[in-house]
């Protein structure tokens, strides 16, 4: 009887029921919207690591394991890495941001190509001119880019020569002398990634790099340097979820605290009726907080299917600059979220409801 | 019926704290009400008859004086303790019927049923009451699908519900027109002469307090009139 009534009573006044839900449903979607973002920037990173072919990458002692880091090392290093023991090739990358988190890698496109095992070219074909261009399927679909056409990036025009399947270490990929050149990183690269002859001897290659390399470059398997692709890895990028999510329990708490507010002021009379029928005050708070948790779940439903929703806009805007994955382990951290801001919401207007005198609620008109 | 009122009032005072001023409803009422009588208490705005329709539902507590309902001493009771007094002794009878929107006439009903802690289902007889009161035919209503006299009479079946001791109805009459008012204050009768329920009604009107077998005018807080109808 009391789901009966909890159930009518948000039934009852439908638009505010929706409107609560839906602003609950919005924080739900902002946090998991922000955690897939987070997660899908870093897979992202990881997957067009992994697409290189590489089995080992080589960087300057201590630098980020993320792609933001300076060129620092010194391009002579990828042909002595290259005559090491069970390394079959190396390839040096210079990285350089063009945008937001957006980057575009310069390498030795034949050897890169050799190294990746073949790319698929959805359009055009592979660089041929220093100041051609290769932009992969999201790059492409992002800025509506056709092959042929001229394009200014770095404050210098590049000719789109290709478009390949994504996945496959940058978004742009560009001849590495040019971009040495453009960038003032003449005979540096940012990074080496190394291909070992076979996958069982990487290790022994890792270990035997690290000991010739001792005090310039530190090397690591790409399995180790995927799984640094965390955000627990990453202290602000984990602050700023801190903060998103804190955000969330206010806008959450606030909500419910008015809707449920207005709602207790507009039945005053009804509670009055329901506390002269015998409801003591843990009864009238009973419903209250039923009430709130119905319009709490009901908002984190809204909200997971509206993350899908912004997953989906997300991707087809800006597909290149942003990646965004669903992450349905954080569906009851969202919900959970969401459930206490409602709750702390229900609080005050719950116990004013419980406090309530019976005979000056019956005489609320 | 037993020989022992249901409703015993000794000494009744109210004294409510407005501001610095203190304003004594009640000045001291003795009243016996007996078990199965159907009593009008009658009075003029003010007088103190809904002061006592409060103390007697268990939803204000006196000041002084004794007040013995169904045999329980309700004058030290704590709200707690008089809210449960309300569950299971008192039925109420508002002049705006107070039925909840957003139920249904029947689920009205039963909610003050699920309040008192009744569970199973409602009994034969009191399924028949429904046809007394013509209201079998409109329990899957929401109150504003009913017209005030089937709002009133849902409420009295809510009031009933629960098997009171006494059933407590504020003007019940007071939002109906006249053929719903006789309507209703015939069914009060008819519960009370058939059902041996305790009915102590509140009203202004003498035309509705003829119903009763017998009325107590109030004025200033003490009774004024104490006669069979």
């Amino acid at each position: 009887m009391i789901n009966k009534l909890v159930f009518e009573n948000l039934k009852h006044r439908w638009v505010r029921t929706l409107l609560t839900a839906v602003v609950i449903g919005v924080q739900v979607t902002l946090i998991l919207t922000i955690v897939g973002l987070s997660e899908g920037m870093l897979q992202d990173s990881a997957r067009r690591a992994r697409g290189v072919g590489a089995q080992i990458w080589l960087k300057p002692e201590g630098s980020s394991s993320f792609t933001l880091a300076s060129a620092q090392v010194n391009e002579k290093f990828v042909a002595f890495v290259s005559k090491q023991p069970h390394v079959d090739s190396a390839l040096g990358v210079l990285i350089a941001q063009i945008f937001g988190f957006t980057s575009m890698a310069g390498v030795d496109y034949d050897e890169f190509v050799e190294m990746t095992g073949g790319v698929k070219y959805l359009a055009g074909g592979p660089l041929r001119q220093p100041d051609d261009i290769i932009v992969d399927q999201f790059y492409q679909r992002q800025n509506d880019i056709k092959v042929g056409q001229s394009l200014k990036i770095l404050n210098h025009q590049w000719h789109v020569a290709g478009v390949i399947e994504e996945g496959k270490l940058s978004h742009i990929i560009v001849s590495l002398s040019r971009l040495q050149s453009l960038t003032g990183n003449a005979g540096r690269v940012t990074q080496i990634v190394v291909k070992v002859d076979n996958p069982a001897n990487t290790q022994t290659a890792i270990n035997q790099l690290n000991a010739v390399l001792k005090g310039n470059l530190h090397a690591v398997s790409i399995d180790e340097l995927t799984s640094l692709y965390n955000v627990n890895n990453l202290p602000p990028l984990k602050g700023f979820i801190n903060v998103i999510t804190a955000l969330s329990i206010f806008v959450g708490f606030l909500v419910v605290f008015l809707s449920l507010y207005t709602a207790v002021i507009e039945r005053t009379r009804e509670i009055g009726v329901l506390k002269a029928l015998g409801a003591k005050p843990m009864k009238i708070l009973d419903i209250l907080i039923r009430e709130t948790l119905l319009l709490a779940v009901f908002g984190c439903i809204i909200g997971i299917l509206l993350s899908y929703a912004a997953k989906a806009v997300i991707m087809w805007y800006a597909p290149a600059f942003l990646q965004v994955v669903i992450v349905p382990g954080w569906w009851p951290v969202a919900a959970l979220i969401a459930i206490v801001g409602a709750l702390l919401g229900a609080v005050y207007p719950g116990l004013k409801a419980a406090r309530q005198d019976p005979i000056e609620a019956l005489a609320y008109d | 019926m037993t020989s022992d009122p249901i409703i015993q009032v000794r000494g009744l005072q109210k004294v409510y704290q407005t501001g610095d001023v203190p304003v004594r409803a009640l000045r001291g009422i003795d009243l016996d009400v007996a078990r199965g009588e159907f009593l009008a208490v009658i009075g003029p705005s003010g007088s103190g008859k809904s002061t006592l329709f409060h103390i007697l539902g268990g939803l204000a507590a006196p000041t002084e004086g004794e007040v013995i309902i169904d045999g329980e001493n309700i004058q030290h009771l704590s709200d707690s303790q008089r809210t449960e007094l309300r569950q299971h002794k008192v039925g109420f009878v508002f002049q705006k019927y107070n039925l909840l929107p957003t139920l249904t006439a029947l689920d009205n009903i039963l909610i003050a049923r699920y309040l008192a802690r009744q569970n199973g289902p409602l009994s034969d007889d009191f399924k028949r009451l429904f046809d007394l009161l013509g209201i079998a035919n409109r329990l899957d209503h929401k109150p504003r699908a009913l017209s005030g006299g089937e709002q009133q009479r849902v409420a009295i079946a809510r009031a009933l519900v629960n098997h009171p001791a006494i059933v407590l109805a504020d003007e019940p009459t007071g939002n109906l027109d006249t053929e719903n008012s006789t309507i209703v204050l015939d069914l009060l009768r008819a519960i009370n002469h058939d059902h041996g329920q305790t009915i102590l009604m509140i009203t202004h009107n003498p035309e509705a307090a003829a119903f009763a077998d017998r009325t107590v005018a109030i004025r200033d807080g003490r009774i004024a009139v104490d006669s069979p109808a």
